[in-house]
């Protein structure tokens, strides 16, 4: 069993990277449950989708205290939901900083020191300059693809299966960015 | 063949096997991707109606002219197509009838919280609710056969964890279902009194017939496991989380919530030490297992407020507490950077006007540093709102209607049509972006496009409230915030009926790669802040624009007093 929470910013591709696991699991021959949120909260509001992979699954949606990793393409959106993952949970952060309206207008402050706090609260933390490694690929966009890569490493997936999954679920003139991202998310973590 | 499907796609290709050849539907969170993925099957017809009342309806005339048919919609819909609804469980079918409706527990996506359940027991219209996308397939099956079986429209619900989850999804062959023939028969289709006080009894006898029906349906079913210990009863999501959290309680999972399979809970009830009623929203099982005489909880251990979760049931039942969230700045939805509706919003809260907003991506406006809408209750309510201002105030009150283009043709058009007709000198801003922006870009009847991909005839927008008596209409470049002033200003001096076209498309739908804005000697006076345009954020030196996100569409340019803002030059 493996749960994984995605957290993210409206637009960063989270729907993309559930999708893609969500293939990884059918590959595997495992049954995968995926709960995903649409409409008003994806207009650059907080976002979180949640994939669960094992035997036999039965609710779609985690809960607080249940992940075995936190995938947060945003710092702020870590602190968020590192509260979902379990004692010994892995949390796998997008090093990155996205202000949110009421930081923007100046009605709240981004926390100054959300790095640190992460790291202090969760003993598997793992930062990794996604995004960049998205542009070095070919494309910003391949963000989600890069920290899926750096989850293969981790929890050692089946690399090759991994690809095929993604494979499956990007157009095929993206194709080559993303497994280059993918190599990226890999190698860096 | 199994397949990784969302439950709303299982919904569409159980529609599909089950020989559907008709679906109508309006978009809106959580069901939306029904009728999206059912126009993309082969030999079906899909259409977005302009409502929901539009949509039953016509899947009440594809059901009685002899086709299976389907209508969708979210919970707020089933409100605007409730008229058909309780006279369609009179009349019955003639193809099978199912509507499909997704409430929304929590809010995601909605502005109330109705519980879907009470129209099926008021409506005397049987109602199946699925657990996840395999279930959910096969119980579309289901309604069908019981739809034609007992001579009945069938209500399927859904809530947002159901509908946007994602599970596997057994495949079948699509059914051949005939057309039925149509044949003529006033006495069941025709409901004025002297035939409707008939079909009357014909419902009843039906419901009591379905009522000892269901309790030996599968989809009915009792888990046992010990009986010392709880029964749980519960249905839909709220069945899986149970499942997750108990995995070895005894169990009484509910597929039809109407009726309800009482003589099947009270044996249940019998077999275990006491039963605890697990639902989301209103105590609609719990209540009615009450006043059949079966002592059980419900209410009094969780909330009508909001979604169950694991953890909630986990929590009650002593195995686990929520570990502590971190506390951090919100991060709400905004308008997106381009979005032409920004620049509207900006000019009505410099103008200080009263707004009386409606449902959409434009509900946003509501939102600081635009804080511009004051009201939004329903679809199409700014406009006749917005003439109750003024009738309250006897044409004083300083107010504007503001609605999307797909929602002034779901329902806004009857709300100028009454403020023509009735005098108020209302002022309607139409936002007309050329889709169904919140839901994710479906056509609707002025865009020139419809569900299954063709062209299609186009309701122009402004000669259509020429046609509801409006004389005085304006067609503004919604990017060109001086000229929405001055529209606005003209509209709201006069005393007639007043509308705006603000037109420019979503800036979702153009993808292409646009020259982005620069900044040149900003004083950091702060005036285009206001906007609340996410590309834009301040800096030491001046404002900063986030090239990412930034289209050019030159709304800041158009509000900096100080000419720092423009677009980068090509080349």
């Amino acid at each position: 069993m493996m749960n994984v929470l995605i957290a993210g910013v409206g637009g960063q591709g989270t729907l993309l990277a559930s999708r893609v696991l969500g293939k990884y699991a059918m590959l595997c021959g495992k049954d995968c449950k995926l709960s995903e949120i649409h409409g008003m909260s994806q207009r650059g509001g907080s976002v979180v989708t949640h994939v669960r992979i094992g035997e036999k699954i039965h609710s779609p949606v985690i809960w607080e205290g249940g992940a075995d990793v936190v995938i947060a393409f945003e710092a702020l959106e870590a602190a968020r939901t590192a509260h979902y993952l379990k004692p010994e949970g892995i949390l796998l952060v997008n090093d990155e900083e996205i202000l949110p309206m009421p930081c923007i207008t100046g009605a709240a402050e981004y926390p100054k020191n959300v790095k640190e706090r992460l790291s202090l609260r969760v003993k598997h933390t793992h930062f990794i300059k996604a995004q960049e490694a998205a542009v070095e690929a070919g494309s910003g966009k391949a963000t989600n693809i890069v920290m899926l890569g750096a989850l293969c490493k981790l929890f050692a997936f089946d690399k090759d299966v991994m690809k095929r999954a993604v494979e499956a679920c990007v157009p095929a003139k993206f194709l080559q960015l993303n497994l280059a991202a993918f190599e990226l998310g890999y190698e860096r973590v | 063949m199994k397949e990784l499907m969302l439950t709303n796609q299982a919904i569409a290709r159980g529609a599909y096997e089950a020989g559907v050849r008709v679906l109508s539907a309006y978009p809106g969170t959580p069901s939306t991707e029904i009728a999206e993925n059912f126009a993309k099957l082969d030999g079906v017809y899909a259409e977005w109606a302009p409502n929901e009342k539009v949509a039953v309806e016509v899947a009440i005339g594809a059901s009685v002219a002899g086709a299976r048919a389907m209508a969708c919609m979210k919970h707020v819909g089933l409100n605007v197509a409730a008229d058909p609804l309780f006279t369609v469980a009179y009349t019955g079918v003639g193809g099978g009838l199912v509507i499909v409706v997704a409430d929304d527990p929590g809010m995601h996506s909605s502005q109330n919280e109705q519980d879907s359940r009470y129209y099926a027991r008021s409506a005397h219209v049987p109602m199946l609710e699925p657990s996840d996308a395999n279930e959910a397939k096969e119980f579309v099956k289901i309604a069908y056969e019981l739809s034609e079986k007992f001579d009945t429209p069938v209500l399927i619900r859904e809530t947002t964890r159901v509908a946007h989850s994602h599970g596997f999804v057994d495949l079948q062959d699509r059914a051949e279902v005939e057309l039925k023939k149509y044949e003529k028969a006033p006495q069941k289709y025709v409901m004025m009194p002297a035939n409707a006080i008939k079909r009357h009894v014909v419902v009843e006898e039906r419901d009591n017939a379905l009522s000892a029906y269901v309790n030996d349906m599968a989809i009915n079913r009792e888990e046992l496991t010990d009986k010392n210990e709880v029964g749980i009863v519960c249905s839909g999501a709220v069945y899986q989380y149970v499942k997750e959290a108990l995995p070895n309680a005894n169990v009484f999972k509910i597929g039809t919530a109407y009726p309800l399979p009482m003589s099947a809970l009270k044996a249940f009830s019998t077999k275990v030490k006491e039963v605890i009623v697990i639902e989301e929203l209103e105590p609609y099982i719990e209540d009615a297992m009450k006043a059949a005489g079966i002592a059980c909880h419900g209410k009094d251990l969780f909330s009508l407020q909001g979604e169950i979760s694991v953890l909630k049931i986990m929590e009650k039942f002593g195995g686990a507490s929520a570990p502590e969230a971190e506390k951090v700045p919100a991060r709400p939805p905004v308008m997106c950077a381009g979005c032409p509706h920004r620049g509207v919003f900006y000019v009505l809260n410099k103008l200080k006007l009263t707004v009386n907003g409606d449902i959409g991506c434009y509900t946003l406006g509501a939102v600081p540093p635009l804080s511009a809408v004051d009201t939004c209750v329903c679809m199409g309510a700014s406009v006749g709102m917005a003439h109750g201002f003024k009738k309250a105030t006897d044409g004083a009150s300083n107010n504007v209607a503001v609605i999307g283009d797909s929602t002034f043709l779901h329902s806004g058009v009857t709300g100028l049509i009454n403020a023509v007709y009735n005098e108020s000198g209302i002022t309607l801003i139409i936002l007309d972006n050329s889709t169904t922006g919140m839901t994710g870009h479906q056509q609707h009847p002025a865009t020139g496009k419809n569900l299954m991909g063709a062209p299609a005839p186009v309701v122009l927008l402004d000669e259509l409230c020429k046609a509801c008596g409006v004389k005085d209409l304006q067609i503004v470049d919604a990017y060109d915030v001086k000229a929405v002033e001055k529209a606005v200003k003209a509209a709201t001096a006069s005393k007639e009926v007043s509308v705006i076209i603000a037109q420019r498309p979503c800036a979702l739908l153009d993808k292409s790669s646009k020259p982005k804005m620069q900044v040149q000697n900003c004083r950091n006076c702060g005036v285009c802040m206001r906007l609340g345009c996410p590309a834009i954020s301040v800096g030491e030196n001046g404002v900063k624009i986030d090239a990412s996100q930034c289209t050019g569409c030159e709304v800041c340019a158009n509000v900096c007093p100080f000419g720092a803002l423009s677009l980068v030059k090509e080349g």
